[in-house]
């Protein structure tokens, strides 16, 4: 892509609040998404932590650790944390970083808004996890809530109740923010079909925000009523059902895990052409897969639920449209791989994090197809194979993407380059851990190890000890990610402006780091 | 020029609102969908009278165990059969009789929800007439018999020999 860039423009000088002030009021999209992405990793170890409680409860059977109640506690917090406290904002905070750099954009269509959308994020994540000390603990039901069981229990679910809806509500505007940024403020010359896939990516994600999210805080405020103010939408006993909250809850749900894994499509389809030096294969062909994905992607809410007694002409349906995704997706990694083809690769950490996202996430996705089979389904149901089957999707899937572009975008972002080898080693020490915490539970969920229980049988100990020993060396791997990144910022090589030969987007064109306000002049894309 | 892409979306920003709000309305429009898709499809009509099929034959070669059982959640009454289980050929015309007294002081409702063990059962058992169709007022400490009427399909299959029809009693509050 050639680009004609204005560089004088930037005679005024930034001047805008110092100190934490800047922080609060900042409605720069560097600033913004610097914030997200640093909330995302604090959760990200919240999160993380409450992780290593399961693991070292499961570590050998019996209870050592955590009384039953706690352990779902930590099994539903976990869950909730992960999804909509880590990996979710961590897409925003990418899309805010990168789509005004990419479409050649000096901002966000709104700055404002996009302040309050981050701002909101605190707020809920301190419900979340205050709940852990009101009476009653926190919410125990699984982080899908499920009534009965989140139409009792105490004040807990109710703070994760509001906790849903604030963070819905920061989903929504974020959405609204990158559509319209992306379709009203791309540069001359930028059509749609020339717009970096990662941009494609996030605006399919956004649409699918704002078509699911709004429907999860209806079902939250129907929950909400059912157990405060005498409503009966799945009150069995006043003529509700129980049922209908998992077709509702699981019409946003399955969405949902697209719009966790749309945007780490669109960055692998950012890093993987960088570092073959070639263009991506199939280009027009990826947009038309993310949006056959993403369309699909609302009409297979029920295999969640295979076993709640559907006619049988239901589950057929839903079995073949889930099998049916499988088609774009692998249309995706054939484009992948085509493009790595013959490509004069080099294997530097982004690289080596997409390409590990591809292989492991083709194993989720098999996986996927598996528990697809309403037969298979219906046993391994509520087992560890499920559990494997979406960390294998959403660990070294979104969350191996996300460091990919960490480490792909993060010499733009702050001029420094980060130290090669220890990236590698993280890299590597995050796979072998990776696999030998979720491997095994394969074979555990086939065995008919169920989820959600603090302890189990005897013959489930082995693999079990050795989950509990990947899970723990994943989790240090990652705080040895949170030196490397701060490695990064204070001392690493000062990056060259575009520090990987192969990059061709817009962002590449900019000084490293970014200037504060960038493309105040939009540049001309011939 | 800045001032028209301001203007452009503002624009946006109000059609995606609108658009979130109808997302809104639609979670809810999906109750009454669901409930009537299930009366549709015949999900779900647990609630509802079957009916009366005139061409079923009574299977005398066959006796089946039907033990009824009953509880209460959550209000003061008191919930019994009066038999604790019958035996029947199936294809017969059965009654049996439920009894609930109001303990308490206070006029409640409450809703009985059906159970039934082994889980097949729902296909074969025909209802014509149940309490359980329509919500119960008691009045302060009033007893009341109500009966069950229904039809065991002789279609069930053979190593089915006893079955389990079990009711509970929701609270749906005190009336006022």
């Amino acid at each position: 892509m050639a680009v004609v860039q204005d560089v004088h423009g930037h005679g005024h000088d930034d001047h805008h609040p110092t100190g934490i002030m800047r922080w609060v009021c900042t409605t720069n999209h560097k600033d913004i998404g610097t914030m997200y992405l640093w909330f995302s990793f604090a959760m990200f170890l919240v999160g993380g932590f409450l992780a290593m409680g399961i693991r070292a409860e499961l570590f050998m059977p019996g209870i050592q650790i955590l009384e039953p109640e706690l352990f779902n506690s930590f099994t539903t917090l976990h869950g909730l944390i992960m999804v909509f406290g880590a990996i979710m904002p961590a897409f925003v905070g990418l899309a805010n970083w990168q789509v005004p750099m990419m479409i050649g954009a000096p901002d966000m269509a709104f700055a404002r808004m996009n302040n309050w959308s981050f701002w909101i994020l605190p707020v809920a994540a301190t419900l979340l996890v205050s709940s852990f000390f009101v009476p009653g603990g926190a919410a125990a039901g699984g982080w899908t809530f499920y009534p009965p069981l989140s139409t009792q229990g105490g004040m807990g679910v109710d703070m994760m109740i509001f906790a849903v809806h604030l963070l819905g509500a920061s989903s929504i505007m974020g959405a609204i923010n990158i559509i319209t940024t992306i379709l009203n403020m791309r540069a001359p010359g930028m059509t749609l079909m020339k717009m970096p896939l990662f941009v494609w990516t996030w605006l399919i994600t956004a649409y699918l925000l704002v078509l699911v999210m709004p429907v999860l805080a209806g079902t939250v405020t129907m929950l909400l009523t059912d157990r405060n103010f005498g409503t009966s939408f799945f009150n069995a006993a006043g003529g509700g059902d129980p049922v209908l909250f998992q077709h509702i809850f699981w019409f946003f749900g399955h969405p949902e895990v697209y719009i966790m894994i749309l945007p780490a499509f669109g960055v692998v389809s950012e890093i993987i052409p960088t570092f073959s030096r070639k263009p991506l294969f199939g280009y027009s062909s990826m947009v038309y897969a993310t949006a056959s994905i993403a369309i699909l992607s609302c009409v297979v809410w029920a295999h969640h639920m295979f076993t709640v007694g559907m006619p049988s002409v239901g589950q057929l349906f839903f079995m073949y449209a889930t099998m049916l995704i499988a088609v774009p997706t692998g249309v995706k990694v054939f484009n992948w791989t085509a493009t790595m083809w013959r490509g004069s690769m080099t294997f530097e950490v982004p690289m080596l994090f997409s390409i590990g996202f591809i292989f492991l996430f083709v194993i989720g996705g098999f996986s996927g197809v598996i528990c697809a089979i309403v037969p298979i389904d219906i046993q391994v149901q509520e087992t560890y194979y499920v559990i494997a089957h979406f960390h294998y999707v959403l660990v070294s899937g979104a969350l191996f993407a996300i460091f990919g572009a960490v480490y792909y975008w993060l010499p733009k972002w702050c001029g420094r380059m980060y130290d090669e080898k220890l990236g590698k080693w993280h890299f590597w020490l995050s796979m072998f851990f990776f696999n030998l915490t979720f491997f095994v539970q394969h074979f555990l969920g086939l065995a008919g190890m169920p989820r959600r229980v603090p302890d189990y049988a005897l013959q489930f100990a082995d693999f079990n000890m050795v989950s509990s020993i990947g899970g723990f060396g994943f989790g240090l791997t990652q705080l040895f990610f949170l030196y490397i990144v701060i490695k990064c910022i204070r001392s690493g090589e000062k990056a060259a402006d575009k520090p990987w030969e192969g990059g061709t987007t817009l962002e590449w064109t900019l000084p490293s780091p970014a200037p504060y306000h960038s493309f105040e002049t939009p540049p001309t894309i011939k | 020029m800045m001032y028209n892409v301001a203007k452009i979306n503002i624009a946006m920003l109000r059609k995606l609102l609108i658009f979130s709000v109808i997302m809104f309305a639609f979670g809810y429009a999906l109750v009454p969908f669901y409930e009537k898709f299930c009366e549709v499809a015949g999900i779900n009509n647990l609630l509802k009278p079957d009916v009366a099929d005139k061409d079923v034959k009574v299977d005398t070669t066959r006796l089946v165990m039907i033990q009824l059982d009953s509880n209460v959640r959550g209000l003061p009454w008191q919930f019994k059969a009066l038999q604790s289980n019958i035996k029947i050929h199936p294809g017969e015309s059965i009654e049996v009789m439920y009894e609930i007294s109001n303990n308490s002081d206070q006029e409640t409702s409450g809703q009985a929800i059906p159970s039934y063990s082994p889980r097949v059962l729902e296909k074969y058992l025909k209802k014509f007439e149940c309490f359980c169709f329509t919500k119960q007022v008691l009045k302060p400490g009033e007893t009341r018999q109500m009966p069950v009427k229904f039809v065991i399909d002789p279609q069930i299959p053979a190593d089915i020999t006893t079955m389990t029809i079990s009711y509970t009693f929701f609270s749906l509050g005190a009336v006022n």
